[in-house]
């Protein structure tokens, strides 16, 4: 039976998700993004460039009706700016699957819940389905879910920053309250980051920059899809017990 | 008669005329965007209803490579 997981009704078998931004070109970012065999790619929304209308667009590269386009609000810092940038985004793209962040500061671009719950409840009664990005505190992933989170997304280290799950315990905890997807959104900086977040037993994890500044992104994306596929096989599979002593895997008896 | 209206957070001179007149006169495919006017959607199937008025401003976005 294929493994596969759901948000809001959509059903996916990849569950990594990757971002769209830092790439070198469109030609590599596609690439990468094939590679990744990811399903859904976050975009941001930005102003068009009305003096050069026939610079190439991403949509020219990815296209929106085999991969699903999970429209960001990456680089909002209020509540306000947030609601109208995804409301555009419901335009432009004709979906209401959205991902939604508030920052709170530019140095650690940690959220600033506050803002973001309120964009939520604001986003949940307008018939979006928001995907939450949000702190590694299983208080504040269920307060969101009751506010209308589709998914939650806590990050397992600042944005950019590639230092790993920083704190397992309350991504452990987050999933086991949690009624809703969750996804690690951010920290990853390689392989083994990406399959700790799935042997805790998230639903999928989302990244960008791990993949778009390794050397070799395609290959790097690749590496990703197997890890994020070994890490819910292993969790899937229920780890060992662990032990503080050696247990020996030969047999005692016969010896010679 | 021009107008003047803020784009995209810059004064600009247009033609009187609709919001889908102006996104064709930037040679915009409006398929790939969405347009927004004094901070209220306008919704796609309205744009060629909607007429530009002095002082309107306007917002005309896409979507870009974006991550977290």
């Amino acid at each position: 039976m294929t493994d596969t997981w759901s948000v809001a009704g959509r059903t996916f078998t990849s569950r990594l998700i990757v971002g769209t931004g830092k790439y070198k070109d469109f030609e590599q970012n596609a690439a990468a993004v094939a590679a990744s065999g990811a399903e859904i790619v976050t975009v941001a929304v930005r102003r068009v460039n009305v003096s050069d209308p026939a610079a190439p667009m991403l949509t020219d590269y990815i296209d929106p009706k085999k991969i699903t386009y999970l429209p960001n609000t990456a680089g909002c810092f209020n509540a306000d700016d947030a609601i109208r940038t995804l409301r555009l985004a419901r335009e432009a793209g004709g979906w209401d699957l959205v991902k939604l962040e508030v920052l709170g500061e530019a140095k650690t671009l940690y959220p600033n819940m506050r803002e973001t719950l309120e964009a939520t409840e604001v986003l949940a009664k307008e018939g979006f389905l928001p995907m939450v990005y949000c702190v590694d505190d299983p208080i504040a992933a269920k307060q969101l879910e009751d506010a209308g989170a589709v998914a939650v997304m806590p990050l397992g280290a600042p944005i950019g920053s590639g230092l790993g799950i920083q704190n397992r315990v309350t991504i452990r905890l987050i999933v086991e309250g949690a009624s809703v997807p969750v996804l690690v959104d951010a920290g990853v900086g390689t392989a083994s980051d990406a399959a700790v977040a799935m042997e805790l037993g998230c639903d999928g994890v989302l990244m960008n920059t791990a993949i778009a500044e390794a050397k070799d992104p395609i290959r790097m994306a690749r590496a990703m899809r197997q890890a994020v596929e070994a890490g819910r096989d292993a969790y899937l599979a229920g780890r060992m017990g662990l032990r503080k002593y050696a247990d020996p895997s030969s047999p005692l008896a016969g010896l010679i | 008669m021009a107008i003047k209206i803020m784009l995209n957070g810059e004064q600009r001179q247009v033609r009187e005329g609709s919001v889908a007149d102006l996104v064709a006169s930037l040679g915009l495919d409006v398929k790939k965007v969405a347009v927004e006017r004094n901070r209220v959607i306008v919704p796609r199937s309205t744009l060629a209803e909607v007429a530009l008025a002095e002082g309107d401003a306007l917002e005309i976005v896409h979507f870009v490579g974006g991550g977290c």
